[in-house]
Order: structure tokens, then sequence, then C-alpha cells
């Protein structure tokens, strides 16, 4: 090889991990997998299972994905990733299943979620398709930690102001918030309000980062 | 190889079909036997959880055993007739016509108290919801409750499988004096002396209605042998009565 080996951790590569949490953030930047940030953040424990499993089969089907990308026809390289997506998905789902009963409970309904995050086949397609593996895997991690840290912090929000809890445990009753007259924003529990927050959000980026703003 | 000829495409797509194909089946099969004990386990924890016996999952069957009583299936009349209630699948029963639907009862004792507990099952917003509910020997009094769901929105309608919607249902009644009130989910908060009623949830208000919808109709199925065990206790009493009158004119005499 005449090229000179990159390392692991070069800052070519620690960008790709560093840009989806801001700059270039899959949720806030991007606007995609809107749907899922919509469907469960309406409290914290779904949204960090949906982030961990979003983490997992990303960075699992970017490397599938760039592994084949040399092999992989592309007239049909839609339908391919959204196998590789689907085939990954239904595994982990069976694995959780037979071995880890609860944790697959939880994640059952967000199954389907996942197959059609749009972020995920937009990953394999702008990125797994023309990189190596190993960048492809870091792409995948940066990218589900940028769109799993809005889903969280989506669902902070929603789940405190919506029921008054967070991870159910109810925060605002032990702090005595209720008896001073305060009552839980019950418009924080339906879907558009995960909207609002998501807009809320990418305001505050933008003004953080004028950069972001289009002319 | 030419990555853009019609033939490569096909073999591709055809290759990575039957790869993905055998895969999965085999992943599923062999995952199968696993899932099974799973389901079962949870089925009995479920049941025992109704009784108000808190066990984990691998202790379920055991305790199960000690605590289960008796089980039996009812038909439409409420009589008993062959079967066996723990294999009974009421995704199946329900599509049946009602008279040759199979009713299941599980008999339970904890702490020397008998309950009947029914299994029910209906539909939610997105698939089937199911549990269970324990009667006390009165036929009314809820003794305890437990809901389950296939693909609720999780914080909204998943909220039924927790113990904060189904906790409120012990002690209250599904009969006023004769009549049949079943239990109602109210959306917006049962009132405090509403035996008939428990607080729904905000934001699931179809996975509520859901659980109204299945337990008047499940619990309506079982009204003939609600009748029937009340008319039996009636009688038991009497004979007491009788017996004891007896006793206390012999000692007299």
């Amino acid at each position: 090889m005449s090229e000179k080996k990159e390392s692991l951790f070069s800052k070519k590569n620690r960008k790709l991990l560093k840009d989806p949490l801001n700059d270039n953030n899959p949720v806030t930047t991007q606007v995609l997998g809107i749907c899922s940030a919509l469907a469960i953040t309406v409290q914290l424990k779904p949204a960090i299972v949906m982030a961990l499993s979003v983490l997992v089969v990303l960075s699992v089907a970017n490397v599938v994905v760039s592994l084949m990308r040399n092999l992989i026809p592309s007239r049909i390289r839609i339908i391919v990733q959204l196998v590789v997506i689907a085939t990954l998905v239904i595994l982990v789902d069976q694995v959780l299943k037979a071995f880890v009963y609860d944790v697959s409970k939880e994640l059952s309904v967000f199954v389907g979620l996942i197959i059609t995050n749009c972020i995920i086949m937009g990953r394999l397609e702008a990125f797994a398709l023309g990189n190596k593996p190993w960048k492809s895997f870091l792409d995948g991690l940066g990218n589900a930690f940028g769109y799993g840290w809005i889903l969280i912090a989506v669902a902070f929000f929603r789940e405190l102001l919506g029921a008054g809890t967070l991870f159910g445990y109810p925060v605002l009753e032990k702090l005595g918030l209720y008896e001073m007259g305060y009552e839980n924003n019950g418009m924080m529990i339906l879907p558009p309000m995960a909207l609002v927050t998501v807009g809320i959000i990418i305001w505050i980026q933008r003004m953080k980062n004028r950069d972001l703003i289009e002319s | 190889m030419d990555a853009n000829k019609n033939s490569y495409t096909f073999s591709f797509a055809a290759v990575m079909v039957v790869l993905v194909a055998t895969l999965l089946s085999v992943a599923a099969i062999s995952l199968k036997p696993f899932q099974d004990k799973n389901v079962e386990a949870e089925k009995k924890q479920n049941i025992l959880t109704t009784l108000g016996i808190e066990v984990s999952r691998e202790d379920a069957a055991k305790v199960y055993k000690e605590k289960i009583t008796s089980s039996y299936v009812l038909n439409s009349e409420g009589t008993v007739v062959d079967g066996d209630a723990f294999t009974v699948d009421l995704g199946v029963e329900l599509k049946k016509p009602v008279d040759q639907q199979v009713f299941p009862v599980f008999e339970g004792e904890k702490n020397g108290q008998k309950s009947y507990i029914l299994p029910m099952r209906g539909k939610g917003l997105w698939g089937p919801i199911w549990g269970y509910l324990a009667l006390e020997e009165d036929m009314s009094t809820i003794s305890g409750a437990v809901f389950d769901h296939k693909s609720e929105t999780p914080g909204l309608g998943a909220e039924i499988s927790l113990g904060w919607f189904q906790e409120p249902f012990i002690g209250k009644t599904i009969f006023e004096g004769k009549e049949f009130k079943s239990i109602t989910v109210v959306k917006g908060g049962a009132k405090e002396d509403d035996m008939h009623g428990v607080d729904g949830i905000s934001g699931g208000t179809i996975t509520s209605d859901g659980v109204s919808d299945m337990l008047d109709e499940r619990l309506s199925k079982y009204l003939p042998f609600f009748n029937q065990k009340l008319s039996e206790m009636i009688e038991a009493d009497t004979v007491v009565v009788d017996s004891l009158q007896a006793l206390t004119l012999n000692t007299i005499k």
C-alpha cells in the first residue's frame, strides 16, 4: 500500500464522531428521524432504549453495507440496504425475546420504527456505500449519538412537564410544587409538542451556531 | 465482473434473499423453545400477580403449582367442559361464535382467601390487549388485575401494564346489587366514590376504552358461572344456619 495508514482516531475520524452531535445533527440539521422522535419521547426510558437500539443497528448496518459496497449493484442498492437493516433488526429482536425477555418487551414497538428510521438508510446511502468499514462504523456511532441525545433531551422535557416525573419517579411531587398550585401540562404528552420541543432545540442551536442559518 | 449487468443484479438479489431467509429461519426456529418458555412463565407470573403474589419469572412455575389450586374451562352456559385452561388461546376463541367458545377459570388461594382468576382479551389502539382479573368469592369484588398489550404506544396506552393503572381496580365491584356493571375506565378520572370506575390514561383514551370494552365483553360471558357460584354460596350458608339451629335445639333439649 502506498498511501500512509491513517491512525484509528485521526482528526478526520474524530470529526466523523463529533459532527453529527451538533453541526450536522441528523435530527436538528438534517431533519431526519422526526417520526420516531414524536412517537417515543413521552417518557425517558423508552427514549433511551430506542436510542440504544438505533446505536446498535446503525453502526452494525453501516459496517455490513460498507463491507459489501463493491458488490452491491447500484440499481438495487436501496433494497439491499433495507434488507440489511430489516434482517439486523429482526435478528436482534429474536435474540432479545429468547434471552432478555424484559428488554424485548420494552422494544417491541420500536422494531418497526427502527426499520423505517430514515437516518439509518440515509447514512447507509450517503456514507457506508462510499467508505471503508471503520469510518462507516464511526459515522454510525456519531449519528446514533446525535439522534439519541436529541431524543433523550426531548423526552426529558416532555416527561418532566407533561407527567411531572423522570424515569417514572415523581420529581415535582417530591419538590412540593403541586401544593403550591402547579399543574402538569397535559399537552406535553401529545405528539405535536414533541415537534415544538424539537423546534425550540433547533432555535437554540442556530442561535449559538450562526453557520447553520440558511441565507 | 460487470456490476451493472442485469444478470449480475438478478443473481445478487437471488443470493441475498436466500441467504437472509435461511439466516432468519434458522434463528427463528432455534430460538423458539426459549421464547415459548418465557411466554409461558410470564403467563404464570401474571396469573400469580392478580393473587397479589410477586414472583420472578424463574420461580413462576413452582409457585404457580402451589398457589393455583385448580383450573377448568367453561362453555357459554357456565358448565365445566373438558379442556386445559392454561393452554386456551383467547385470541383464537374470540373469533368463534359465542356458543362454541370456552372460558377458562383459574382458582387460586392466598392466606386462606380464595380467588377466581379470569383471563381477558380485547382490542387496544394498535393491537390486542389482554389481562387477568381476580374476583373474590362474592364474585363481584376485584382482588387483583393485570393488563398487558402487544403494541400500545409507550408512555400512553402502554401504561395499562403499569401498577398505577392496575392498582385502583382492587376493591372495585363488578356488580351493583344484582345488576352487572363491569368496570369502566373513565377519561379525566373516575369519581372517588365510583365503585365501578377507575382513572383513564391521558393521551391513551382509545386503549383505555379498549380495556373497558374488554372487561365488559369478557365478564358478561361469565355471568352464568357467577350466578351459579352465588346460588351455591347461598345454599351453603343456609345449610350452616340450619345445622346451627339444629345444634341449639339439641343443646336446649
